[in-house]
């Protein structure tokens, strides 16, 4: 994947034509490629880069600013794992009720709107949703920041803005943008999990022993319709932080989204691959840790891996 | 229809009249329990025999009141050890069920949450139901387990149930029944996804612990030769009606419903080695589109124009209730 992006990035045009000033000469345009390392051939450039990043896991310094392309990332991923679990945390706490209660009432009115509202949720293109935030509280009503990222505590090498009030004003926007599309999803599959769930004779059974309705939902039920919901908040997070190009682009939030399309303006490959390479490595922890809490949720999955 | 009165002394734990379970759907009404009477007394076994179809695991959730929308319940009367059950509220009948009244269902692989320790589902029972200690209540599920069979109850507690075969999960269902010590229990065919030899030990057990502790039992099946040999009583049921009623042994002597006799003469027997089995022609009809009159005059081998009419259930011996204007006891 690596010389996939690799190659692309090469194919799609010329850093130096970026970074040199229109003003500079030939001589001192091939001083920049040389002192990048550009005037090698792509695949020599290709081998350097993997020799670097396999044994030294250094992935490059970015041809913009000269830093190492991991440290760029690295100084801007609290920003968007914040973003990311404030958002799938309160699409889990609104979609999962809501999913279970269009579940129990299927027929009724609240459920029939809960439905509706969740196709719009994510029909809407995120970009619109959080344009039309940003018009209606920012610039009308004055409640909320337009943009950025509020001010922050520093916790070693991490930056979070989430133990100041205006740290979490500046987040409300964002959050709901993210949150809205992901919120329909998890009603949904909260919904049919549900009405999946509700027939089976060991709710009926834990009915007819008589446990009260908030055991019955709040255990019973619970516990069987949360690996469904795991499983998509899971793969939605990771989708969530990976690429939240769009909303961080639009609440100008500094995040990895943000830092990826700028970078890839600026053709600044080091930054590109060590940003894919991150990803790759998160997407596969994370798909880790929801089979961990696969075995957690349900026993069965343990016996069927001990045997 | 004419239930019969309550005819001996002790009194009727359970009294049911004209209960009827529809189901208001889109295709029409479907009259699943149709004006069913059923008396139990305390500590009385009855088998609540019919083919696939004939309302008695409805009849058994309407009891329960656990029949799932667009399901509706109506009884003429409806009493359950001197109460009214169609004025309880739904948090006097949740405090009911699984205390005074229990039901094991069919399936024993569905009945537990695969999801759940034993031990929580039947710590959750008695701590339903009582405010006691854990302990408690852990003590006293493993006291149950001990009773119905299960050998090193203590270790079956913390296992879940995917653990352990159809046969030890139905008796754990069992003995989660058994835990509040109920007055009346419903068995919906406990037994039959279960195999022979499992059948006939739970089939003991339960009989056995039911006389000890004095608690009546509707064993719901539609097996006519097995729960002969366990209830005292049995009630035929057909297209949401009870047919027939009587002492078990007035039915397995002197069946006088067409519909009994069928059932009667399609169980294997030595006389009957070697020629093929006798079969009820046809079969159930559609709730949807029900006969008028007598629901089983198009399968009937009796049948005149007079069945077009209603039937009136009348009593022709003591205790032994019929619905059918052709009654009568028929030489096999």
């Amino acid at each position: 994947m690596s010389a996939l992006v690799f190659t692309a990035l090469y194919l799609v045009g010329d850093p130096v034509s970026m970074l040199a000033s229109p003003e500079a000469t030939d001589a001192e345009r091939e001083l920049i490629r040389q002192s990048l390392g550009l005037d090698l051939p792509l695949w020599r450039q290709y081998l350097i880069f993997l020799n670097k990043a396999l044994v030294h896991l250094d992935f490059g310094n970015s041809f913009l600013t000269g830093e190492p392309a991991m440290r760029l990332i690295l100084d801007r991923m609290p920003a968007t794992l914040e973003l990311a679990t404030a958002a799938m945390a309160l699409a889990v706490l609104i979609g999962v009720p809501l999913g279970i209660y269009a579940g129990l009432k299927p027929e009724s009115l609240g459920a029939r709107s809960v439905m509706t509202s969740s196709v719009l949720g994510f029909s809407l293109p995120n970009f619109w949703v959080g344009l039309m935030l940003i018009m209606v509280f920012a610039v009308f009503l004055h409640w909320l920041p337009a943009g950025g990222r509020g001010p922050v505590e520093t916790f070693g090498p991490i930056q979070l803005s989430i133990f100041s009030w205006e740290g979490w004003r500046s987040l409300i926007l964002p959050v709901t943008t993210i949150a809205t599309a992901k919120c329909a999803l998890i009603i949904r599959v909260t919904r049919a999990a549900t009405r999946e769930c509700l027939p089976l004779d060991y709710i009926k059974f834990a009915r007819a022993r008589g446990l009260s309705e908030a055991r019955v939902l709040g255990v019973h039920l619970l516990k069987n319709i949360l690996i469904p919901i795991v499983t998509i908040a899971g793969l939605e997070y990771g989708q969530v932080f990976a690429f939240a190009v769009v909303t961080e682009s639009v609440f100008s939030w500094p995040g990895i989204g943000k830092l990826l399309i700028d970078s890839i303006i600026t053709l600044d490959r080091p930054v590109v691959v060590a940003y894919l390479m991150l990803t790759v490595v998160f997407l596969s922890l994370l798909n880790l840790v929801v089979d961990i809490i696969y075995t957690i949720l349900d026993p069965r999955v343990q016996a069927k891996a001990g045997a | 229809m004419q239930p019969r009165a309550p005819s001996s002394s002790t009194p009727c734990l359970l009294d049911v009249q004209g209960l009827r379970t529809w189901f208001h759907t889109r295709a029409g009404v479907v009259k699943a329990v149709d004006g069913v009477s059923l008396q139990v007394k305390q500590g009385e076994i009855l088998g609540l025999v019919g083919e696939s179809g004939s309302g008695k695991t409805i009849t058994g959730f309407s009891l329960m009141n656990l029949v799932d929308k667009p399901g509706r319940i109506r009884a003429d009367r409806l009493f359950f050890d001197g109460r009214d059950l169609q004025t309880l509220s739904a948090k006097d009948y949740r405090a009911l069920r699984g205390n005074q009244m229990a039901m094991i269902f069919q399936d024993p692989m569905m009945t537990l949450n695969p999801t759940l320790r034993v031990d929580t589902q039947m710590i959750e029972t008695v701590q339903a139901h009582e405010s006691v200690s854990r302990s408690a209540a852990r003590a006293r599920s493993i006291d149950m387990l001990v009773k119905v069979g299960i050998p090193a109850p203590a270790e079956r507690m913390s296992v879940y149930p995917h653990h352990l075969s159809g046969g030890m999960r139905q008796r754990i269902a069992i003995a989660i029944a058994l835990l509040n010590s109920p007055k009346l229990i419903i068995a919906d065919e406990p037994t039959t996804a279960l195999d022979v030899t499992i059948q006939g030990q739970i089939l003991y057990e339960v009989q056995k612990l039911c006389r000890e502790t004095g608690t009546a039992l509707i064993w719901i099946t539609h097996d006519l030769a097995l729960v002969s040999g366990l209830a005292d009583r049995l009630a035929v049921m057909y297209a949401g009606r009870i047919v027939e009623t009587a002492p078990t042994a007035d039915i397995v002597r002197g069946a006088q419903h067409a519909y009994t006799h069928g059932l009667m003469a399609s169980i294997p027997t030595f006389d009957t080695r070697g020629h093929s089995l006798f079969q009820i022609p046809g079969s159930t009809p559609s709730p949807l589109n029900m006969p008028e009159g007598c629901p089983f005059r198009t399968r009937c081998y009796r049948a005149t124009p007079q069945c077009a009419q209603a039937p009136v259930f009348e009593e022709v011996a003591p205790a032994h209730g019929v619905s059918c204007w052709h009654r009568g006891i028929e030489e096999l």
